[in-house]
């Protein structure tokens, strides 16, 4: 399969992206597909490995079919490729857009070279698939007749639902938002993640006859009982939205914000309006603005506040500066823990002309400008070491201290757990780590009648994993309900 | 302990498996004159092939010898007077010697019932007279079952003429054969008749050729006289008793071995239903089944043969039908030949595999040589009218001037004494007066139908699209099959080739369904018969076949040859409608149904459907259908197909049962197959022809979808698939060496692994399986998950219906593989970052995996035992030594790969493997730092390529590689891209030019070949110990035990896992066994026949861990070999791509920038090894041994671990692996301790050596004279040894040493003969004269005095030059067969060679004088060959597949020939040679140059560089 000497003879190419002097001007997905033969020689990079790293436990969580669709896309045969794409992954116009990519870091390419260009190829194979009409609804021919209900619309519950959907069940999706998607849709911002791929997607399911009641919360506007009483079984994917937040003198201070209050509004302001709209109900405008948590939400929120018009800007990370390329700690194909220059961070530099992170630093105060309101950040650095024991323990270095100008501070400190409201209603059991308790593979919680899947269950984490449980239980459920499974 | 009688099968020890192999030789006189002078000559015949039989543990215990005289009615009459007997004068009386129980009592009851027989038959016994013999010479195995010995004499009943009377003692002796061994009065089956006849008298036992005299003094009596005296000795695999078990038979000898038996004897079987004879009128029932218990395959052999020729046809006739010469490609084969063959293949199918065997009835004595002339048998006639004929030359001294022709067996042709015209009458009158005994071409032309042009009625199956996905599904279709296999097959015609070894589950321990195919290996040869080279050697293979009703075997009628004749036996949709209405000639066809319900779909329904298949194939008999389709159309969502090879076996066996197999032809209409694997079973089950549909759709699925490269017609991709399903299968008859498919049909060369005995004895019967396993409810069980999956009661989630469960390459959820993502990180970091904690979650992981039933040892675990402290156990370091990499040839692998694994091993005390292909001599040299890139094991594979005197004398081990893991009974090829420089140097060959790897060694085509390998490498090398490499399958533990005989210092055994730089997935995946079953049954073997003491034993194929570690070696093995392991430890990363050249890890690839990536360390190897020693260690503490070589054989601490089985492994019965050795054989050491002796001592060029006055004084030129018989094997081969030790590949200078022999020289004459040495011969040579050739110089010629035309008479043996690299040789004379085999740089002059000259010859300069035999020049790949040829036959006989023929071109050619001529003039005197120099202007237009375009292009292109070089 494949051009067996593609790697050799093709360099790697990804996206190309908008100016940033241009992107800043929009909300808009910023990305420049390449050209078809362009793709295809992408395509043929990929070697074909006997074992593909890509799709294992290092790689994909979807365990994509990586070698069958690159080869697929070198060929030009787009169509076998998104078969082969859709066999595994609900959702590859998500995962294509804002996945980290561990099948990237895992490629056996990436030993030597610059890995395939996996996640653009997969990008590339679903909007063809949109392009070319092969997205259309396909409804199941057979319906068992049973009734599922999947609580929360996030990437595990939609996949649960289209699983289940597919497997012939009637299932209705509660979400308590005015939108479907959840993190998909106000998690995320547009740049990353075009609104209205989401809103298509969940309209196809629609039409495939999944059925979803938004502004829907179960345990307020709908009885957790009726549920238990009218459906055969019950999905729960309610995400892990308790977010972490941070005990300092000054917290209570007005304009300080979790960070995906700030982007919600965002998004629910551009849903309503125009794409180039300012700001929602928290707007960066003419701010200067800290953001607190050097992973993919801070980013976003620093994409999203440049965009606001945010007068300046520093994100700040407890964790060391990690190094650029592999060190032994991170070897193949394990992911790496390296530095990246992400959009957002492009966008600051751009616009501030230098890299708006600071690392090893820690918050010890906000400050009050007088008003109720946050004026500044007092810090002081911090120093990394191992213990005896190999742990990583922080040390704070004496005189580090700094004042940092702050009039929006945006929390993006990730995610603590699910909201305890809703598994109280349905009697469900938490475990330790406070996520609920369901034994991987089985899914099934306290409740024999209901199963949890996605960060609800197994803590914050990806998209891909989130797609990855939703599949997963829901070949629990449709056993559970008719016996066997022909679900994957 | 001595056993009385052949074991059963004991653990995993078969004896079906025994083979054996050997001298042959008669003596006769043409006039026939009796005398004992030839009984005395045939006794020097005998002893002086003593070199090519064995002995065992015991020196004096023997494999057996025997002769066989003509009837000695004198002697015969003066020891029945004595004994006190009175013979009839006017009546015939027969005579035969009869072994008897040791116990009296039974003997009585033996000897009362056999004279009830002759009573029954209406005959008259005479009397009993004992035998003589001296049971004091014999060693005390022999003797424990040692039986009596009687002579009995029988006088005819009434007035019968001989032939009458011959068939009456026939049917008796069958009779009492039957009645009395292993009966209740014979328990030990001692009874036994050697012959019964009034013709001839045979005299055998279990002896060493040097004592069949002595222990019969009969033989030496003056009064016991012959005409003719035929004599044998045999090498056998084991030294279990076998005084029955010596040759010769009733009316054969024989040297080979019958690979086809076990389908020969099924369709015996099959035909006894049929057979009728005049002669022998209702008798004949008294004697079947035909084919008695307990015979080797010799002895079957000559049960049928005697049943043919008592029958009624001459025994030349009858020797001809079963083995016919390969007459189907045969170019100048005359018509009415190739008509009596193919009628004969109407009747029969021929009795495949290498053979030469010796007949006699007394009136004529021949021999004749199997189609691919794999055993040499040479001739001299003499002036005084004595034939002597043996296995090699020089047997019997006599006067050169007595000698009148010396003459070869040819292949497929036979050579005759006739006593009644007293003369010797050549194949083509013998051939040509049975030919034309009847009108055999006119009774084809009118009887025969021919299936490729018979008219299609109906409707033929076509592609139906809205089902196929569903019914792929139902028939277990992957995205791997569709996409790996089929499509490079309906793409292009090409089988796929995949690379490393197979890590994925024996399908017996697999979670997942797998299709019945999976359950079953291949089967291959090795040592004891070679593989062919189904694509070079082409023209003995056919796929040719009849099906039908078979008439009467004892008869010849017009009507025998109304059969169905195909070209292939695979049939396209058209072809399969043709049949199915047949009407031609009043056949007719009836198809039945092979599916059965699908609710419940559980067993009950299977067996229903075989039950109802059987009972409507045996109507089908009697209601007079011709033929039978088994067809499974009917599959869908109500009906599940039984598989197959299911219901194929179940009918199959079932008719062969009632005795009507050959009363109906068998044709399969299913979707099952696809792979050549499955069709290989199918044809060896008893197919008679297979349509698959399912495939062809499948494949024209692809072409629709464009997933095809180019577009093609749905008959040109049926077309291309069959084209390559006929290659592939060739290539599978080929590793077994079968040549056609008559004879592979039915063969059953399979061994089942996980499959219960319930489903082998109705489906498979007679096929081994050894660890019990999955019975009717299993594969129902697997049926109806594959029926659920295509019909699932809610249709598929979207993508699904295309699967991959990643069988070849790993898909996460697929199929498991060892070399998972977790496994090869982990290693790979743990052995880069010195990390403990990483090599032990690899470890682990390994075990775990195991444990989840990836392999056999996953589901033993130990037994609790006392633990020991961990200090008190031996140190790592020492168990590292223990530890080898596997062979990897430097060309297969990058330079930096191949050293650093050199390095690595010899840092640790290891050793590393150089693997095919030689070592730069620079690598002997040690580095700076104390390191060493020299690998002391030097592999001598079949390519031989680099194996030259330097790379022998710089080995610590010389390892014989038999067969390879991953693909056993194939060679190898490295395509001419991969052939850069430093690989060219290395193999001696010239860049870009393909090199090709026979799949045998052209110097070992039985054991005793092995054994003078074994002994030519000895002499090249007496420090280094001698491996042989072979591949675990059923029976591996006897061919072992021979090895162990023939003298190897060390055995590998190989399990089928292994990996390799490329390979037909066929070969990956299907055939050979798990290591643990074939080194438990070695390791059972050896220590049965005491022979385990002698040999290091040593096991590989994936292993990983210490828990392999150990429990390889409580199943037996002392040594343990890594090649996957230490490949990922280098960076290797399972690409599975070696073949392609696109190794991104930089190991398995030539590339430049590639190599550059390579980023393995020595230290990473040696990491590896040292975690795993430790862990060893750790292991070891925990169960209690502190000694490794205490471990060795303790299978008494291993048991199953009922906790890991499955829903189907929980059936497996392990206990013939864990059967402990010592139970059979409690006195033996089980672990090397006892050296081999190999006679180095004692060979001809110890005196040399010492003459040469090694070590080498000064320069002055050596001459020696010397006398040499065939007993002085491998003569200047020790020396050569010596002379490179010192100076190295350089050798001495030119003519200093030159030593004059005159006689017979024995095999390997002048192997691996370094630089500077001349041997001259008068005389003649056996077989190997020159293997090796590293630069010394050899001349043969005739006896000066001798009355022959050299040019016309055969002057050396078979495979003469095989690998030589250097040197030149000049023979005047014939060469025989096979003649400069590999060579890759010597020059010859020879006055003729026979078939298949200068097979894969890569380089050097051949001036052939006179005819080649067939195949010439195949697989040539360089190197130039100048033949005279004044008759203009070369083109008949070349092989053009890669070379082509033009006269002479340059003056370069020219110039060549006549310096090499006048040399060759001025050594031999050859008279041909001085007429054709003579005569140079006519005679060099008779020349033509033989040579590849692809070679040519080379030399061009190096000749332009040359002249840039010198003008430029």
């Amino acid at each position: 399969m494949g051009k067996p000497t593609g790697f050799m003879e093709y360099e790697r190419r990804v996206l190309e992206d908008i100016s940033p002097e241009e992107r800043l001007k929009n909300y808009r997905e910023f990305h420049r597909e390449l050209d078809e033969p362009e793709r295809i020689r992408q395509g043929a990079r990929c070697m074909d490995c006997g074992v593909p790293f890509c799709q294992s436990s290092y790689g994909c969580p979807l365990m994509n079919l990586i070698p069958e669709w690159n080869d697929f896309i070198y060929q030009g045969r787009f169509e076998e490729a998104f078969f082969r794409l859709r066999a595994t992954n609900n959702f590859p116009e998500f995962t294509g857009r804002v996945c980290p990519a561990p099948c990237e870091t895992a490629c056996v390419l990436g030993i030597h070279e610059s890995p395939v260009t996996i996640k653009n190829n997969e990008c590339f194979i679903i909007d063809r698939a949109y392009e070319t009409g092969l997205m259309v609804p396909r409804p199941p021919k057979v319906r068992t007749g049973k009734k599922v209900a999947v609580v929360g619309s996030g990437p595990a519950g939609l996949a649960a639902a289209d699983q289940l959907n597919q497997a012939g069940h009637l299932v209705t999706v509660f979400e308590r938002a005015d939108q479907v998607g959840g993190l998909l849709m106000y998690g995320i911002p547009n740049m990353k993640l075009d609104k209205n791929l989401v809103l298509k997607r969940v309209h196809l399911m629609e039409l495939e006859g999944v059925e979803f009641r938004t502004n829907s919360w179960v345990g307020r506007e709908v009885d957790p009982e009726w549920i238990l009483e009218k459906f055969d079984a019950v999905v729960l994917s309610i995400g892990a939205t308790v977010p972490r937040d941070m005990q300092i003198p000054g917290r209570n201070l007005g304009g300080i914000h979790f960070a995906l209050e700030f982007l919600t509004g965002q998004t629910k302001q551009l849903l309503k309006g125009s794409l180039s709209s300012n700001g929602g109900s928290i707007s960066a405008a003419g701010k200067n603005v800290v953001v607190i948590g050097g992973g993919d939400t801070g980013n976003d929120c620093i994409g999203t506040a440049l965009r606001h018009g945010c007068v300046s800007l520093k994100n700040f990370e407890l964790l060391p500066k990690p190094p650029k390329e592999r060190t032994p700690e991170f070897p193949w194909p394990l992911y790496p823990r390296l530095l990246k220059v992400d959009y957002g961070h492009e966008e600051a530099i751009h616009r501030f002309g230098s890299d708006p992170r600071e690392w090893s630093i820690l918050s010890k105060e906000f400050l009050d400008d007088g008003r109720g309101n946050v004026r500044g950040i007092r810090t002081i650095r911090v120093e990394w070491m191992k213990d005896s024991g190999g742990k990583p323990v922080m040390k704070e270095i004496p005189g580090s201290e700094e004042v940092w100008k702050a009039d929006l501070v945006l929390l993006a400190l990730g995610f603590l757990g699910p909201e305890g409201a809703t598994l109280d209603a349905f009697g469900v059991e938490k475990d330790n780590r406070s996520t609920i308790r369901a034994e991987y593979g089985k899914f099934v919680t306290s409740n024999p009648k209901v199963f949890a899947a996605g960060d609800g269950r197994r803590g914050q984490s990806l998209v891909v994993w989130a797609i990855h449980e939703g599949r997963k239980l829901s070949r629990a459920v449709d056993t559970y309900l008719e016996g066997e499974s022909f679900l994957p | 302990m001595a056993l009385k009688r052949r074991p059963e099968a004991v653990g995993l020890y078969d004896p079906q498996f025994e083979k054996d192999s050997c001298g042959v030789g008669f003596v006769a006189n043409i006039k026939r004159q009796q005398s004992n002078a030839i009984i005395q000559n045939a006794r020097q015949v005998l002893e002086n092939l003593e070199h090519r039989s064995a002995v065992g543990a015991e020196k004096n215990t023997g494999d057996g010898s025997g002769i066989l005289v003509s009837f000695p009615a004198k002697f015969l009459e003066n020891k029945a007077r004595e004994a006190g007997l009175e013979l009839p004068q006017d009546r015939l009386y027969g005579a035969g010697l009869v072994f008897l129980s040791q116990d009296t009592r039974e003997r009585e009851l033996q000897k009362e019932r056999f004279e009830e027989v002759v009573k029954e038959i209406g005959q008259k016994l005479i009397g009993w007279r004992p035998v003589p013999r001296d049971s004091s010479l014999i060693g005390p195995q022999a003797k424990a079952c040692e039986p009596e010995m009687e002579l009995i004499f029988i006088e005819a009943g009434k007035e019968l003429s001989r032939e009458e009377f011959e068939r009456k003692l026939f049917i008796i002796r069958k009779r009492a054969t039957r009645t009395i061994r292993d009966t209740e009065i014979d328990p030990h089956a001692f009874f036994y008749i050697c012959s019964l006849s009034t013709r001839v008298l045979v005299y055998k036992g279990m002896l060493k050729p040097t004592q069949l005299f002595p222990y019969f003094s009969d033989l030496s009596d003056p009064a016991m006289m012959s005409h003719l005296a035929m004599v044998h000795s045999r090498f056998s695999t084991n030294t279990f008793p076998s005084w029955d078990r010596a040759h010769p038979f009733r009316f054969i000898s024989h040297n080979g071995e019958i690979n086809t038996l076990q389908g020969n004897r099924n369709k015996m079987r099959g035909r006894e239903g049929k057979l009728e004879s005049k002669l022998f009128g209702p008798e004949l029932g008294k004697i079947l089944p035909l084919i008695e218990p307990d015979l080797s395959d010799s002895g079957t052999f000559d049960n049928v043969l005697e049943l043919l020729y008592l029958s009624g046809r001459s025994l030349p006739e009858a020797i001809m039908m079963m083995i016919p010469e390969a007459w189907q490609n045969h170019t100048t084969l005359s018509q009415e030949k190739k008509d009596y063959y193919e009628f004969q293949s109407c009747l029969m199918e021929p009795w495949d595999g290498p053979a030469s065997i010796v007949f006699t009835d007394g009136d004529v004595i021949g021999a004749v040589l199997d189609r691919n002339g794999l055993r040499p048998s040479r001739y001299y006639i003499t002036t005084d009218d004595r034939v002597i004929l043996s296995s090699e030359v020089g047997v019997l001294d006599l006067d050169p001037a007595l000698i009148q022709v010396k003459g070869r067996l040819q292949p497929g042709k036979m050579f005759l004494v006739d006593f009644r015209e007293g003369r010797i009458i050549e194949d083509e009158e013998i051939k040509k007066r049975i030919c034309g005994k009847r009108p055999y071409g006119k009774w084809l032309r009118e009887q025969r139908i021919e299936q490729d042009i018979l008219p299609i009625n109906g409707e033929s199956h076509r592609f139906y699209p809205d089902t196929i996905l569903e019914r792929l599904r139902l028939f277990g279709y992957t995205f791997e099959h569709v996409r790996l296999i089929l499509k490079p097959m309906a793409d292009s015609g090409k089988e796929p080739l995949g690379s490393m070894g197979n890590d994925t589950p024996l399908a017996c321990l697999s979670d997942k369904p797998r299709l019945l195919y999976d359950y079953f290996k291949q089967l291959f040869a090795q040592v004891t018969n070679p593989p062919i080279d189904s694509i070079r050697e082409e023209v003995v293979m056919s796929l040719e076949s009849y099906m039908g009703p078979e008439q009467n075997l004892l008869e010849e009628t017009p009507h025998h040859a109304q059969r169905l004749h195909l070209k292939t036996p695979f049939l396209t949709n058209e072809q399969l409608t043709a049949l199915k209405h047949l009407t031609e000639k009043g056949w007719k066809t009836l198809t039945i149904d092979t599916t059965y319900p699908a609710e419940p779909g559980d067993e009950r329904g299977l067996l229903q459907c075989l039950d109802r298949l059987c009972g409507e194939a045996e109507r089908a008999i009697e209601e007079g259908y011709t033929l039978l389709i088994l067809s499974d159309r009917a599959a869908g969502k109500d009906r599940i197909p039984v598989s197959a090879l299911l219901s194929l076996g179940a009918v199959h066996h079932h008719l062969v049962r009632i005795g009507k197999r050959t009363q109906i032809g068998i044709i399969l209409e299913t979707g099952e197959p696809r792979e050549v694997h499955h069709f290989c079973m199918l044809i060896g089950y008893g197919a008679d022809a297979i349509n698959p549909y399912l495939a062809f759709e499948a494949m024209w699925k692809m072409e629709r979808d464009g997933n095809l490269s180019k577009e093609l017609s749905d008959a040109k991709i049926v077309q291309n698939y069959i084209h390559a399903l006929d290659k592939g299968m060739k290539k599978v008859f080929g590793k077994m060496g079968i040549s056609t498919l008559e004879s592979y049909k039915g063969s059953q060369i399979f061994e089942a692994v996980g499959i219960d005995p319930e489903v082998i004895d109705r489906c498979f019967s007679g096929t081994p399986s050894r660890i019990g396993g999955a019975n009717f409810q299993i594969l129902a069980k697997e049926a109806k998950r594959r029926h659920s999956l295509a019909y699932p009661e809610r249709p598929l989630p979207l993508g699904l219906e295309y699967l991959n469960p990643g069988d070849y390459n790993f898909r996460a959820e697929g199929e498991k593989h060892m070399w998972d993502p977790e496994s090869i990180a982990n290693l790979q970091i743990a052995v880069r970052y010195d990390r403990y904690d990483a090599y032990k979650a690899f470890a682990d992981h390994q075990d775990a995996r195991s444990k989840e039933q990836a392999t056999l040892r996953g589901v033993l675990k130990f037994k609790s035992t006392q633990e020991i402290p961990l200090e008190s156990i031996e140190p790592a370091a020492k168990i590292v030594r223990r530890f080898v990499t596997g062979a990897m040839s430097f060309g297969s692998i990058s330079k930096e790969a191949h050293e650093t694994l050199a390095i690595a091993m010899n840092r640790l005390g290891g050793k590393s493997n150089t693997g095919e292909g030689g070592e730069d001599p620079e690598r002997f040299v040690p580095l700076p730092n104390g390191d060493s890139k020299r690998s002391a094991i030097k592999q001598v594979a079949s390519g031989r390529f680099g194996v030259t005197i330097n790379y022998l004398a710089h080995a610590d081990e010389l390892q014989i590689k038999m067969a390879q893991g991953a693909k056993p009974g194939e060679g190898g090829e490295l395509p001419g891209y991969k052939v850069v420089g430093e690989i060219a140097k290395v193999r001696h060959t010239t860049p870009g030019v393909v090199l090709i790897s026979p799949p045998p060694h052209h110097d070992i085509y039985s054991i005793e070949d092995l054994a003078q390998l074994i002994f030519d490498l000895k002499n090249a090398n007496p420090d280094a110990r001698i491996s042989v490499k072979l591949v675990s399958e059923i029976g591996v533990g006897t061919v072992a035990a021979g090895v162990a005989k023939a003298h190897a210092d060390h055995i590998l055994i190989s399990g089928h896992d292994g990996g390799t730089g490329a390979s037909p997935l066929t070969g990956i995946k299907h055939a050979g066994l798990p290591w643990e079953l074939g080194l438990a049954e070695t390791h059972q073997t050896l220590v049965m026949n005491n022979l385990r003491s002698r040999v290091v034993l040593q096991t590989d194929g994936q292993l990983k861990t210490a828990r392999d570690v150990v429990i390889a070696a409580m199943l037996g093995a002392e040594e343990f070999g890594f090649a996957t392991a230490a490949l990922i430890s280098m960076g290797c990363v399972m690409m599975r791509k070696c073949e392609k050249n696109t190794c991104p890890a930089g190991i398995a690839t030539q590339d430049p920038k590639l190599r550059a990536k390579f980023a393995g360390k020595p230290e990473h190897v040696t990491r590896f090894f040292f975690f795993l020693a430790e862990e060893v260690r750790k292991l070891m503490a925990r169960l209690g041994f502190a000694r490794f070589d205490d471990m060795i054989g303790r299978v008494d601490l291993l048991e199953v671990d009922e906790n890991v089985l499955n829903w189907k492994s929980e059936r497996l019965n392990l206990s013939r692996l864990l059967t402990p050795a010592q139970r059979y054989n409690a006195d033996t050491r089980v672990f090397c301790c006892i050296p081999q002796e190999h006679g180095i001592e004692k060979v001809l060029d110890q005196k040399l050596v010492d003459q040469v006055n090694c070590p080498l004084s000064n320069g002055s030129p050596i001459r020696i004279d010397h006398s040499i018989k065939n007993t002085d094997r491998a003569v200047g081969t020790l020396l050569s040894h010596h002379i490179t030790k010192q100076k190295g590949e350089e050798g001495l200078p030119e003519g200093s040493v030159h030593i004059r022999f005159n006689g017979s020289a024995g095999q390997s004459f002048g192997a691996w003969l370094a630089r500077g040495i001349t041997l001259e011969l008068e005389g003649d040579a056996n077989d190997y004269v020159g293997k090796g050739l590293s630069g010394g110089r050899l001349i043969i010629y005739p006896p000066r005095g001798a009355r022959f035309a050299p040019e016309k008479n055969i002057l050396l043996g078979n495979v003469a030059l095989y690998g030589a690299t250097s040197g030149e040789a000049f023979f005047r004379g014939i060469a025989a067969e096979r003649f400069c085999v590999r060579n890759s740089g010597a020059n010859a002059v020879v006055e003729g060679v026979g078939d298949h000259g200068c097979e894969y010859m890569t380089g050097g300069r051949i001036v052939i004088l006179g005819e080649t035999g067939r195949n010439f020049a195949a697989g040539m790949s360089g190197g130039i060959a100048y033949v005279w040829d004044p008759e203009q036959r070369l083109m008949h006989c070349l092989n053009t597949e890669m070379v082509e023929a033009t006269p002479l071109e340059t003056e370069e050619d020219e110039l060549t020939i006549l310096r090499l001529l006048e040399n060759h003039i001025r050594f031999t005197s050859s008279d041909l040679a001085q007429r054709i120099v003579n005569e140079w202007k006519r005679s060099r237009k008779e020349f033509m140059k033989v040579l590849s375009p692809e070679y040519r292009r080379v030399l061009e292109s190096r000749g332009e560089q040359e002249k840039e070089a010198v003008y430029g």
